[in-house]
């Protein structure tokens, strides 16, 4: 029995991990791996590398364990309660709501600010507002967040209903009958069926299958589409838990969100066994390919590694935000410098009537009303000034624009839904979407410098073909080759492989002769290995005709999968695997192996082996792995030439931007065979410790191996990549790439997508200790400085027809960034970062996972620029983590760094409308937000203080209260909105014309300390007239308080939205409404207030608009304010046009040309 | 994870996905909207449009400008300042004492002519100066409510310390600007015959029917020790006190005038008017200067030049650039 299910017992099983580390096989450094793995980087998913689940297989102790009685949740729920299977996504009750809620939005700086504000109204020394109108601001974004909480919460609550309602077979009274999902406890029994899903945690005690696997799917755990094996303990297969009784109990960790990981022991009758990640199938997953499966829930709901998992990506802030809070700095500086003002004025003031303030008919501070002289609140000269400055503080809150974060995140949500919903970013092939993860950085897409790219299933496909093989030192190369894919006929059916592979005929030749030569031997036994030596499960897929069936290779790593089908294609069909043997239709005839042994693939080892019993009884091992591991377990001394020619075949591939890896096989004689058996045994039986006694074992039978070949796979690259680097290239951003593949394929793929181009210098970087990277570097900087100087090739960024330096690339391999990244701020670290500047592309080749992130770090700490990382598998996590902005590939690596990532596409070439297009506009339209909504602010509030002047600096304020808090929230709030969301300063498709536009980003030109000063003093010009024309226009008259207050309520509120019109530069029907809408609603809100006979300024509004000067004022006083703004403008736009406006004429200029000659040539220029 | 509650977040878009679910494509439906390609107008400033919105502006301006300064030339206006003139000399150096003191005789007598001919209606206003009825305590010290409805009376909490009296009644009107009511009085006339005033229709038709109660009438005004100015008749409900009603519209600006009257008579050039006024408001305390002002009134109002100034100057400024840029895109286009 243990025999048969050697792989079961196999504790490191790493479903996820494998994948990528299949890859790393070829790539990744041991040393690089190992030094560098004391930087901190935060990775999604736990480090589940092979080391550390090692360490993890301590024994449990009974406090950290959970025990859990089978078949008996009473017994299991005797001590603590465990928690039931009803899980809750939704945040909030209807009880909680309101405290939760309002807890988690007042975490921003700016609501506390205002709450401050709106608390210090309520003291009746300095209450300047009424207790309902100073919290109306501040109440209204609350509500709106709220509203919007709210209806989200709604919807998780209704699927968590419909999730909690579910219905799964569960264990009762001896018979599995219907259960709700949340019904369910943990140590019941509950049956799952084909194609269900999995309804908690749980430990398997049989299968439908006789050997216990139970295959499952993944997708909605880590988006992993391939199916995985799960085994049940060879101790419960047999038991039938509706016959007789289970008495036994299982002890394990407490719940913890690795789902890679898990640990723990059962015991029943007495008998005690080890429990791994192989045995447990995890909520969420479904099963496949299996009839039934049989388990105990040992987790359930929240306490489930699904719930446990899920969690949003890291917050990040933007670089625009970041600036703006400066400004806000600025602004709250300018704030308290206003407010000192009007306290220091008063001062002065109340020192200088001191002696009359008794009997000021306005001030009257006597107080004889109850029969004695009193002061009527009046505190004392100091006190009157701190009262005075608080006053000021709370009349001019508005300064700090509240409403300018409510905005700004509403625009961020309407820029997400565009980019969504933008069929350009939509994957055909994945069917996937363009995703958001994070709503807070889209305008930094607008402003990337860097781009680090990963290269395998970023640049390209990850769809790997077996390509060419070199065996016994020939290479069959598959220049005139042919599409093949070998039906094998069994039991009446054909099958067929489900992908095609182009095959070399010389090589199918010499498959088909079968052993009858030395070189037809080896080459059967080199195909041998590729069928066999894997963990691939074929599945039979039903094809439109019934009599031919599909062979779909499932597997974790794509480059298995294309072994196996490159082997199938020369005759070689892997036709079945179960945990104890596989079938090979070797030529039509088929063939059973009993696999004796397999030891799973490592990060340390790279390479991976199994033992197979041949059907005469020899019993083999089978060995393949990255070059550089598997020729320092070759046995040199039997034949030394062959090694060589595949040596040189193996350079030629990686330059041909193949993966590679070598085959190695060796023939076991008994007694060697026993004694792995038994240390086998063994190890797979420990508990603890178990994959460092495994990978002991397997160094016993992986080593003198005879070198078969080598294989060749080519990974496409993606569609339209070369055009997209040479797009962000002319943009302004410098591409680097960072791989785990050896340098030559980095190199041949970096060729092909055009990132190296012939006419570039390269300066490669290979080091093996400190000093000689330290020379090389030193040697490269002064060759670098040497290249710039001279001219070199055609340069045609950015049209100009001047020599341009030589463009320099550099490639470094892992080893060396060990030595720079070693220690942070070295002079290494500093000299790595002056060369990698010169440069236009830089390689990095051989990197780790953590080195990724050690590079993007470095260049973050050192420069202001923005940078970008793309990935898409596991390894790119750290990077994609610590860039600024994190891209994921949903590709076929799984989707862990599509969690990780802020945005997420199905494809690289993707990158160029995101950036480009979309980021360019984010950008844009952000960056203009801020600074209008920086001076919408100041400017009511200008206009209020130059008011205070005029009341003895007493705050007294014309415009009404309601009308100055309604102002950021109503008046003037939605067409910034609207504007930030829709307004475009160029078509997609100059955009993409011209690359060169995404510099306007990178120069930081919408939005930086230029344009804040200017605005500023706009804003300063056109406060000014807009109070002070009406202010002299009506100094002397009978005017009133409140309707030169509705005068300069509307003349600022026109102002500001006619601003905003000047600026806008598409004018769709939306933003029309928006703008004029909002005008006439502040007309609206003005007569509405002034409608309402208990405020002072009943009728106001009617009165004074029945006068000219009313109307004379408001336009005076609005084309004044304007008219520099606008000259300014002009002038700048016509006489120094920066590049956006002198393509906005372009464009302008190019349709109305279209027109002129007809509408069907309108179609010629599809706006893209 | 099942697929519905995966979503949490970040799991949303992703959560239904699989091989089951490949036939429903989430190829994002195409929209004009969605992809950003709404219709628009897309204006550029082209020296042309800019030309001629400066010139536009200029030719607009201008003439208002002029029409304005024109007007506001045709407003007869006739100030008699009278702060210092109404003080007996005896009194020169101690204005306050005269007007606080209950005993001089405070009524002033001064002639002056008519320089033009002034058309009726001739409004008579009195114009403070360095008067803060902005000023923030005073604006709020009044009770909208008890203004106007009988039933509030008591409701008097903002109008500290003119509220109460010190037995506890409530004032009516209470509040510092009730108590602060404007009361000198001027008396025309020319050729030795009373000029009338008219008092009626000076408040805003809307203050009376709504803000100020017909069933609210004075109470305890003006009946305490300090007594801040004038006292109403307390058989006239508040709404026809518009003396008061016209003082209660509190100014927006520390330099103002409120209406006292009309007249509606023409005045001849040349006649002489003598006025008799009764000084009683003290401005001496904080410096502030009253003016008897006659003034005729055209569309623009009062006299005021700025705003033709005004509109010229941004008219001729808009010319300019007219001219400016028209002049740089004839000789030095780009």
């Amino acid at each position: 029995m243990e025999l048969d299910n050697p792989v079961g017992n196999s504790e490191n099983f790493e479903p996820a991990v494998n994948s990528s580390s299949v890859r790393s096989a070829m790539s990744i450094q041991s040393r690089g791996s190992s030094r560098n793995s004391t930087r901190e980087v935060n990775f999604g998913p736990p480090a589940a590398d092979s080391e550390a689940l090692s360490t993890s297989q301590k024994e449990i102790s009974d406090g950290d364990a959970r025990l859990v009685h089978i078949n008996d949740p009473v017994k299991t729920n005797e001590r603590v309660r465990l928690s039931g299977n009803s899980i809750r996504t939704a945040k909030y009750s209807i009880i909680t709501f309101l405290p939760k809620n309002l807890f988690e939005q007042f975490h921003r700086v700016a609501y506390i600010y205002f709450l401050i504000i709106a608390i210090l109204n309520q003291l009746p020394q300095i209450a300047v507002f009424g207790i309902g109108v100073s919290f109306l601001p501040l109440t209204f974004v609350l509500v709106v967040s709220a509203v919007k909480d709210a209806y989200e919460d709604w919807r998780r609550h209704q699927s968590d209903k419909i999730e909690n309602n579910r219905l799964a077979s569960v264990m009762v009274d001896s018979r599995f009958q219907k259960k709700k999902y949340k019904d369910i406890r943990v140590g019941e029994i509950v049956k799952i069926h084909a194609n269900e899903t999995i309804p908690c945690d749980m430990v398997l005690l049989s299968t439908s299958d006789p050997t216990g696997v139970a295959f499952v799917q993944t997708t909605n755990l880590d988006g992993e589409s391939n199916l995985k094996t799960r085994y049940a303990k060879s101790e419960t297969l047999s038991l039938f838990p509706e016959k007789e009784s289970i008495n036994g109990f299982i002890k394990c960790e407490k719940p913890n969100r690795n789902i890679y990981g898990f640990q723990g022991s059962m015991e029943i009758d007495g008998k005690r066994s080890s429990l791994g990640p192989s045995n447990i199938v995890l909520r969420g997953c479904e099963i496949k390919n299996t009839n039934w499966a049989i388990g105990v829930a040992v987790y359930c709901g929240q306490e489930t590694k699904a719930m446990l998992n899920s969690s949003g990506a890291p917050s990040k802030r933007s670089r625009l935000e970041t600036r703006m809070n400066k400004e806000i700095i600025l602004i709250s500086c300018f704030l308290v410098t206003l407010c000192t003002v009007i306290s220091v004025c008063t001062a002065i003031w109340l020192k200088r009537y001191k002696d009359d303030l008794n009997l000021l008919p306005y001030y009257r501070k006597l107080d004889v009303s109850s029969g004695k002289a009193k002061s009527y609140k009046y505190s004392g000269w100091g006190l009157e000034i701190l009262i005075a400055f608080l006053m000021s503080v709370i009349v001019f809150q508005v300064m700090i624009p509240i409403s300018l974060y409510i905005s700004m995140e509403l625009v961020r949500i309407g820029q997400a839904y565009f980019m969504t919903r933008d069929t350009k970013l939509y994957d055909e092939a994945s069917n996937s979407r363009f995703q958001c993860k994070s709503l807070n950085i889209n305008e930094d897409l607008g402003q990337i410098k860097y781009i680090f790219s990963d290269k395998t299933g970023t640049l390209t496909e990850n769809k790997m073909e077996f390509q060419c093989a070199s065996i016994w030192g020939v290479d069959y190369g598959s220049q005139n080759a042919d599409l093949g894919n070998e039906p094998v006929s069994v039991d009446g059916n054909i099958l067929r492989p489900k992908v095609k592979v182009k095959v070399d005929p010389e090589l199918l030749q010499l498959t088909r002769g079968g052993l009858k030569n030395k070189e037809g031997k080896h080459v059967c036994e080199f195909f041998l290995v590729l069928a066999a030596c894997n963990t691939i499960v074929p599945l039979l897929v039903d094809t439109s005709d019934p009599e031919v069936k599909l062979i779909d290779y499932q597997g974790e790593s794509p480059d298995e999968r294309a072994l196996a089908y490159g082997a199938a294609a020369y005759g070689f069909t892997l036709l079945e695997r179960t945990s104890g043997y596989i079938v090979i239709d070797i030529q039509g005839e088929r063939q059973k192996f009993k696999v004796l042994g397999l030891h799973e693939f490592d990060s340390d080892r790279k390479r991976m082996s199994v033992i197979l019993e041949f059907p005469d009884n020899s019993v083999k091992v089978f060995v393949k792995g990255a070059d550089t591991s598997m020729f320092s377990v070759i046995d040199k001394s039997l034949s030394m030439d062959i090694i060589r020619a595949t040596e040189t075949h193996l350079h030629n591939y990686s330059s041909l931007g193949l993966r590679t890896l070598v085959i190695g096989v060796r023939e076991l004689n008994p007694l060697e065979f026993e004694q792995w058996h038994f240390a086998f045994e063994e190890a797979s039986n420990a508990l603890i410790g178990r994959a460092a006694l495994l990978r002991k074992v397997s160094s016993s039978v992986e080593n003198n191996l005879c070198i078969l070949g080598a294989s060749a796979i080519e990974d496409k690259l993606q569609q339209g990549v070369p055009e997209s680097i040479e797009s962000l290239r002319t943009a302004g951003i410098k591409v680097w790439v960072l791989t785990g593949d050896k340098q030559e394929t980095a190199i041949s793929i970096a060729y092909s997508s055009k990132l190296l181009t012939g006419d570039m210098a390269q300066i490669v970087i290979n080091s093996n200790n400190r000093e000689s990277c330290r020379g090389h570097l030193h040697d490269a900087l002064v060759k670098s400085d040497k290249l710039m100087a001279m001219p070199g090739g055609a340069n045609n960024i950015g049209g100009s027809t001047e020599p341009v330096a030589t463009q320099i690339a550099l490639i470094i391999d892992g080893t060396s960034l060990v030595y720079i990244l070693e220690s942070e701020n070295s002079e290494l670290e500093e000299q790595f970062f002056q060369l990698a500047c010169k440069c236009s592309v830089v390689l990095c080749c051989r990197v780790a996972p953590l080195q990724k992130a050690g590079i993007v770090s470095l260049v973050k700490k050192r420069t202001s620029d923005m940078t970008l990382a793309i990935g898409d598998g596991a390894n790119d996590v750290s990077m994609i983590q610590m860039a600024d902005v994190g891209v994921g590939i949903s590709g076929q690596e799984g989707r862990q760094a599509v969690m990780a990532s802020d945005y997420a596409m199905g494809q690289f070439r993707f990158i160029v409308p995101l950036l480009l297009v979309h980021g360019h506009w984010n950008y844009q339209r952000l960056g203009y937000m801020v600074l209008y909504n920086l001076y919408r602010n100041a400017i009511i509030v200008l206009v209020l203080f130059w008011y205070d002047l005029f009341t003895a600096f007493t705050l007294t304020t014309a415009i009404t209260e309601w009308s100055s808090l309604l102002y950021s929230v109503v008046y003037t709030a939605f067409p910034t909105i609207i504007v930030g969301i829709l307004d475009k300063d160029l078509s997609k498709r100059t955009l993409l014309k011209h690359p060169q536009l995404y510099g306007a980003g990178q120069r930081n030109e919408a939005y930086n300390e230029h344009l804040f000063w200017f605005t500023m003093a706009d804003t300063l010009w056109q406060s000014i007239v807009v109070f002070f024309v009406p202010l002299f226009a009506y100094w002397g008259s009978t005017i009133d308080i409140s309707s030169i207050g509705d005068l300069w309520t509307l003349s600022v509120v026109i102002l500001v939205n006619l601003h905003l019109a000047m600026d806008v530069i598409r004018w769709a029907w939306v933003t029309h409404a928006a703008i004029w809408g909002s005008v006439i609603a502040t007309f609206i809100s003005v007569m509405i207030i002034d409608a309402i006979p208990t405020f002072p300024g009943y009728w106001a509004i009617f009165h004074v608009a029945g006068t000219r000067v009313f109307w004379l004022c408001l336009l005076g006083s609005i084309v004044g304010a304007l008219l520099p703004r606008f000259v300014i403008k002009f002038v700048h736009q016509y006489y120094c046009p920066n590049d956006i406006q002198i393509s906005r004429e372009v464009e302008k200029k190019s349709v109305n040309t279209t027109r002129v000659v007809g509408g069907g040539q309108l179609e010629m220029l599809p706006i893209r | 994870m099942p697929p519905e509650t995966s979503t949490s977040s970040a799991g949303g878009k992703e959560g239904s996905s699989g091989p089951s679910s490949k036939k429903n494509s989430k190829k994002p439906k195409y929209s004009k909207f969605s992809q950003q390609e709404l219709p628009a107008w897309k204006p550029i400033l082209t020296p042309g449009w800019v030309i001629s919105i400066f010139a536009f502006t200029g030719i607009i301006f201008i003439p208002i400008g002029l029409a304005s300064l024109y007007a506001s030339e045709k407003v007869v206006e006739l100030p008699f300042q009278y702060d210092q003139k109404c003080i007996p000399s005896e009194y020169s150096n101690n204005a306050e004492a005269y007007i606080k003191s209950t005993t001089t005789n405070k009524t002033c007598t001064a002639t002056f002519k008519v320089e033009k001919t002034m058309k009726s209606p001739i409004y008579v206003y009195y114009q403070l100066t360095n008067y803060f009825q902005n000023h923030r305590r005073y604006v709020k010290s009044k009770s909208e409510d008890q203004l106007r409805q009988k039933s509030a009376e008591e409701d008097t909490d903002d109008c500290k310390p003119e509220a109460r009296t010190p037995d506890g009644q409530p004032i009516v009107p209470c509040g510092l600007i009730a108590w602060s009511l404007f009361n000198d009085t001027y008396k025309i006339k020319v050729k030795g015959k009373h000029l009338k005033i008219s008092k009626k229709n000076i408040a805003w038709q809307s203050d009376q029917t709504k803000k100020f109660g017909s069933d609210v009438y004075p109470k305890n005004f003006q009946a305490g020790g300090l007594i801040g100015g004038a006292k109403l008749n307390e058989s006239i409900p508040l709404s026809g006190q518009e003396d008061l009603i016209v003082w209660m519209r509190t100014a927006a600006l520390s330099t103002f005038r409120k209406l006292y009257g009309k007249i509606e008579t023409d005045l001849e050039a040349n006649e002489e008017l003598s006025l008799v006024i009764e000084n009683n408001y003290n401005t001496y305390s904080f410096g502030g200067k009253k003016t008897l002002v006659l003034s005729t009134a055209t569309w623009i109002g009062g006299k005021n030049d700025f705003l033709g100034l005004a509109y010229i100057f941004i008219g001729g400024l808009s010319l300019f650039f007219a001219v400016c840029f028209l002049l740089m895109y004839l000789f030095k286009p780009r």
